[in-house]
């Protein structure tokens, strides 16, 4: 089975605080730290469960600046074979279906039976990038997936979706095929010391839009559906209550509230 | 000179990093009160390759250097110090002594399966009688049909009682040399041994999960072939052995005053009096600037001396001011880290305590400060 897998850097916000920068269009980055996006570490690490149950590639693709190699290479460490960095100015204030246009380019370029990305990135939370590739790509895809199971003639799969309220889907569908990948699918490992040598040494291919035969004005700016205004802080309501007390008692204070106010 | 970590290294502390928060954190607490040895750890320590970093891949081992050994010992302290000293007495004390002096088959037979993690290795020196004058050491091992028959006692030997331990590297009187003098060698016993036991586990201050043991040998009998290293230098051996042992055990130290320094930071933001956070009053301000100061002169002097060693200088000296410097930062940091949590620090709930109880030891273990100024001193040429 070939694979790939598409992974993003993504800043770890979980415990600093996030300010907007002076272009009013990004984050601070300087005091942040900076990891691979939740769920695609959840892809790769799919990704190699089906290679070592089946044999076959993983490719990794990121698009990001030279920093994104450290993510890259942390999928090369856990098993990754080969990897490209897509990097462009160009590509800068893409919406995540320009950037699906130049991680399908790239992908046209490879033999592929399935392509694996997380479900959503961290940081835009905007779960389009994996769907949008598929539709590019004309290749049917599940998203929020948390199971997969390889068919006897390898040439189909079966997948589980998480729907709402802890249900599943299940769905049989033909390769090749583009999966988003759902937190808690399985349990990633850690790269052992030997495999983030071998990965250090492994080359990245880095390729601009041009190489992979995209016009600039496809992705950017240009090549979006959507554009990014500005971000802005939440206005502080000025009537915001805060309920006080242990969760049993700002449960009931809340439940009190919602019926008063006839909202259930 | 940047003191930057090349990508490898990187890549190695955030799978470190990441590994220590997400196994380990969960279980700091049950394993400060149960004071188990954590056999799972260890195990998928072992599968990542973090119980043999230093030593090359032909022995099991993970093929790295002394830095990135030193960064690992360092991550995992920053969680739990007993973790940490589990692989540092393993990897410094334990499979050093194959690694550098043992023959090819002793290597094959239990440097393998140390660095593979499948089993443990334990260093025995220091005796009831002999501590800082480790050549006072007073266990015998007399040659007497192709075996040596050991006597004697060691105590506080670290990893020597787990369920995987092969067995321990012991200090031993083999005769007299020209002069009088000792003639001290090192020979291991396997666990399990005849004329070999094992006591239960000290009550430790801190450390609570790694395992600390007296041994006895009472006409202990083993193969003549266990001698590990030339008959009549293991004085000289366990020196240039503890060269290393001291890197690691500096590097645990800036682990563990990152921990206590974090908590610390954490808390001086978040605890409010006087209507302010406690951070923003200078008094505390400037003990956390300190820590800081002292972490970072403490992790640069530790990955110098590792430098070196990898680079194959001569580093006595370097990993006695490293493992003095950082040692003795530690326990200030530590005992700073209390502080700023007022009364909250001396409640064992916080991880503050227990960094604090956890960093008395490096100050006396692999040698006591006064033993590193010893040494610093005489490179100094007193
Ligand atoms: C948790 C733990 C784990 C350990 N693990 C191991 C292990 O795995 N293997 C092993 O072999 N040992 C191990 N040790 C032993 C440790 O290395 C010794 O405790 C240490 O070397 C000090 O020896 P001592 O306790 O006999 O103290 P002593 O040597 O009796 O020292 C007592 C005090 O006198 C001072 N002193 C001694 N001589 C001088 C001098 N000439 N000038 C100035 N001051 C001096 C010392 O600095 C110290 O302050 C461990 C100890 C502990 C507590």
């Amino acid at each position: 089975m070939n694979m790939v897998v598409c992974v993003k850097r993504v800043p770890d916000t979980a415990e600093s605080e996030v300010h907007i920068d002076s272009s009013g269009k990004g984050i601070e980055t300087g005091k942040l730290s900076f990891r691979m996006n939740d769920a695609d570490n959840y892809a790769v690490e799919e990704a190699i469960l089906i290679k070592e149950k089946i044999g076959g590639t993983v490719n990794v693709i990121s698009i990001g600046d030279e920093k994104s190699d450290e993510q890259i290479r942390m999928a090369l460490a856990k098993g990754g074979d080969e990897a490209v960095r897509i990097t462009d100015p160009a590509l800068e204030g893409s919406d995540g279906f320009a950037l699906a246009k130049a991680l399908a380019a790239a992908v046209k370029g490879m033999e592929y039976d399935l392509v694996l990305t997380g479900a959503l990135a961290d940081d835009d939370g905007c779960a389009v990038v994996g769907v949008a590739l598929a539709e590019l790509l004309g290749v049917p895809h599940a998203a929020y997936v948390k199971k997969v199971e390889v068919l006897e003639d390898g040439k189909r799969i079966k997948v589980g979706r998480e729907l709402e309220g802890g249900l599943m889907e299940f769905l049989e569908m033909d390769l090749p095929a583009v999966l988003t990948i759902q937190t808690g699918i399985n349990e990633p490992r850690y790269a052992s010391f030997k495999g983030i040598k071998a990965a250090a040494k492994k080359e990245i291919a880095v390729k601009s839009v041009a190489d992979l035969g995209l016009d600039p004005s496809e992705v950017g700016e240009a090549g979006s559906w959507a554009v990014l205004e500005s971000f802005s802080y939440p206005v502080v309501g000025e009537k915001a209550e805060i309920l006080e007390g242990d969760p049993a008692e700002t449960a009931a204070k809340l439940a009190a509230i919602l019926k008063e106010k006839g909202l259930v | 000179m940047l003191f930057e970590l090349d990508e490898e290294k990187r890549l190695f502390r955030s799978t470190v990093r990441d590994f220590a928060e997400k196994v380990i954190r969960p279980r700091v607490e049950e394993l400060w009160e149960g004071g188990e040895f954590p056999y799972d750890i260890v195990r998928q320590m072992g599968e990542m390759g973090l119980m043999g970093i230093p030593y090359p891949e032909e022995y099991g081992g993970a093929g790295g250097d002394y830095l990135a050994y030193s960064i690992a010992v360092e991550e995992l302290a920053r969680l739990d110090g007993a973790i940490a000293i589990t692989v540092e007495a393993h990897t410094s004390l334990g499979e050093s002594s194959f690694y550098y002096f043992g023959t090819e088959e002793q290597k094959r037979q239990w440097l393998v399966p140390m660095a593979q993690g499948k089993m443990l290795g334990a260093f025995g020196l220091t005796e009831p009688e002999a501590g800082s004058d480790a050549g006072a050491t007073r266990t015998t091992a007399r040659l007497e049909n192709g075996q040596w028959v050991i006597n004697g006692t060691k105590c506080f030997i670290t990893n020597a009682g787990t369920e995987i331990t092969g067995g321990v590297t012991v200090t031993a009187v083999t005769g007299t040399k020209e002069g009088g003098k000792k003639e001290i060698s090192t020979i291991f016993v396997p666990n399990g041994t005849p004329g070999y036991t094992i006591a239960p586990k000290y009550h430790k201050v801190g450390w609570h999960a790694s395992d600390t043991r007296e041994l006895h040998f009472d006409d202990c009998r083993v193969p003549e072939d266990n001698l590990v290293g030339v008959r009549g230098q293991g004085f000289k051996q366990f020196l240039s052995i503890l060269d290393g042992g001291r890197i690691a055990i500096a590097a645990l130290a800036v682990g563990q005053s990152q921990g206590a320094f974090e908590e610390a930071l954490r808390y001086a933001k978040e605890r409010k009096q006087f209507g302010k956070p406690i951070g923003s009053f200078q008094a505390i301000a400037f003990k956390l600037a300190d820590m800081a100061t002292n972490i970072e002169l403490a992790r640069n002097l530790t990955y110098k001396a590792a430098a070196m060693r990898d680079a194959g200088m001569p580093h006595s000296k370097e990993a006695a001011m490293a493992k003095l410097f950082a040692s003795e930062a530690n326990m200030r940091n530590t005992t700073e880290a209390v502080h700023i949590f007022g009364g909250y620090g001396f409640m064992n709930e916080y991880a503050v305590s227990r960094f604090f109880r956890d960093a008395k030891i490096l100050e006396i273990g692999e040698g006591t400060s006064e033993v590193q100024r010893m040494v610093i001193s005489r490179a100094l040429g007193l």
